[in-house]
């Protein structure tokens, strides 16, 4: 059953050394407090999953805590690479990691079979495609109906998933809405799950009955942190912090600028510095 | 590069581009290039053109350019906000999308894209983001655009790796590996505008943009390029397609800039 816990605790009460970690976010909701506890608490060998990883994925890259990375978009949405996680690839700084990547189509589908409890996800896909040739998770099947030839791919079952979403009610029923991208399948596909959120509120009695809402039974912790997904944002909260992701491009292109940032804005901080960080972009209500 | 001081051959490129759109069009809109084409198309003369970005948006009409395929508003002007898996499984795998428009690093004269590595893929020169959610825009769209400015670096005899396939080595390529979509049907670029020969499946110049020559545009291109006998001038931008543009990515550079600091001050 659900516990509310400061970020800290959900952190170290849910992750381990060597896990299968999913910080899901398409572009919207990142849980940056999340990862950037999990930076400071120091863990090592994860296999990193996610189908857009930006910023956090390149930090946590950088502080070479991530043995493999399992994704679709290895970049800055709109700006270009992700140069921490091209240094790791291209030359195995600070570590060299495994990668295992698919598209956007494949990761979706396969966190969707990992949430249905399927140990594979079959759609139309990859044809033509040079990824089917380097990564040997990609197979095919053939309908035993139709004969048609489609794509397989393992589903995606994280240890735990961080998820950031806009609140949560007293018993902890969480709700999630806006680009909702893959927070539901990433929550239902793992073992654990941790949601930081907005707020809390008493009830979600006048809410919309169709709106995306994870029962507090399919969540391990939530921890409440105002602002945590910046620089990404939080629908109805406070918007994107583009300009924080135009800066990240000369942050990460040089490794000791990279190492300085992290110290000043990472390490030496804690998951209640995110308020301050959103106060000039959020909207006026 | 033009002899009309007027406009540059970036804003050619994306009104020849957005000319291609219309009204009816359900559009999976790449970002980049691409999104700015789709945007000046609905503003001007689609305004009823459905716009889906990668996010889940589907029938967005964004007042500036996102920069990323997942900003605020873009879910905040939809028709509809879907889920990921959804986007991908019922509205393009469906078959709903009648174009894909899609952007390029590397390209080849099939229409093949590469934005994922350049040089071997387990040894990568330059590690480039990947596909995201191209592989399969590129299969399961009726058809694909693509857009991107001219550069030999950019449009090279053979691409480092198939990101997204176009018409492989042409010909009827696709049908033997069992995609039953048109792929890439247009090419526009700062200088021209290309489709591909029907039969062999290779992009040829159809029309040059105004006082753009043909050795411009092979000095700029790193394939032997092939030219329409009857080869056509694209129209100058009007000036409602210009103003639009021009006032498009003025507010897009002020919203991107600015971020919400500027909103606070």
């Amino acid at each position: 059953m659900v516990k509310f816990l400061p970020l800290k605790q959900a952190v170290a009460e849910n992750l381990n050394n060597g896990d299968s970690v999913a910080f899901e976010g398409f572009t919207h909701l990142i849980p940056t407090a999340a990862a950037h506890e999990a930076i400071r608490q120091g863990f090592r060998d994860l296999t990193l999953i996610r189908m857009t990883p930006d910023l956090i994925y390149d930090q946590m890259i950088g502080m070479g805590m991530a043995k493999k990375i399992i994704f679709s978009y290895v970049g800055n949405p709109g700006v270009g690479l992700l140069r921490r996680a091209r240094d790791a690839i291209e030359n195995g700084f600070p570590r060299s990691i495994e990668i295992e990547e698919h598209s956007h189509a494949g990761m979706a589908n396969a966190y969707e079979a990992g949430a249905a409890g399927l140990p594979c996800a079959v759609f139309r896909g990859y044809r033509g495609a040079g990824l089917a040739t380097v990564n040997p998770n990609i197979k095919s099947v053939t309908c035993p109906f139709t004969g048609e030839v489609l794509a397989a791919v393992p589903s995606i079952r994280p240890d735990v998933t961080f998820i950031h979403a806009q609140k949560a009610d007293r018993k902890g029923n969480v709700l999630v809405e806006g680009i909702v991208g893959i927070q539901k399948e990433a929550v239902l596909a793992a073992s654990r799950a941790v949601v930081t959120v907005e707020e809390v509120v008493d009830t979600f009695d006048d809410l919309h009955p169709n709106l995306t809402v994870l029962p507090r039974w399919t969540i391990a912790a939530i921890s409440v942190v105002p602002g945590g997904s910046h620089p990404s944002y939080a629908h109805g909260y406070y918007a994107r912090d583009n300009a924080a992701y135009l800066e990240w491009d000369e942050i990460a292109a040089d490794r000791d600028k990279f190492q300085e940032w992290m110290q000043a804005n990472v390490i030496e901080k804690s998951a209640d510095d995110f308020a301050a960080r959103v106060e000039h972009l959020r909207k006026a209500a | 590069m033009s002899d009309n001081p007027d406009f540059t051959p970036n804003e050619m490129m994306t009104i020849a581009a957005s000319r291609a759109l219309r009204n009816d069009d359900v559009c999976f809109v790449g970002i980049g290039a691409p999104s700015a084409a789709c945007n000046v198309a609905r503003l001007t003369h689609a305004p009823d053109i459905t716009l889906i970005y990668e996010s889940g948006t589907i029938g967005t009409a964004p007042d500036v350019l996102p920069l990323s395929i997942g900003d605020g508003e873009l879910c905040e002007t939809a028709v509809t906000t879907v889920a990921v898996p959804e986007m991908f499984r019922y509205w393009l795998q469906g078959g709903r999308i009648s174009i894909g428009f899609l952007g390029a690093a590397q390209l080849d004269k099939f229409g093949n894209i590469n934005t994922t590595v350049i040089g071997d893929y387990f040894h990568p020169k330059t590690r480039l983001p990947g596909g995201g959610g191209a592989p399969e825009i590129a299969t399961s769209s009726k058809e694909i655009y693509i857009t991107m400015a001219q550069t030999r670096r950019g449009m090279v005899e053979k691409i480092d790796f198939f990101t997204s396939f176009g018409h492989g080595e042409g010909g009827d390529h696709r049908k033997r590996l069992g995609i039953d979509t048109a792929g890439p049907t247009l090419l526009i670029t700062d200088l021209a505008i290309w489709k591909p020969d029907p039969v062999t499946k290779e992009f040829t110049v159809v029309s040059l943009h105004p006082g753009v020559t043909r050795q411009q545009v092979q000095e700029t291109c790193g394939w032997m390029v092939k030219f329409a006998e009857a080869l056509d001038e694209t129209p100058a931008p009007s000036e409602l397609e210009l103003t639009t543009l021009r006032d498009l990515q003025a507010r897009t550079k002020a919203a991107h800039e600015g971020s919400g600091k500027a909103k606070a001050a």
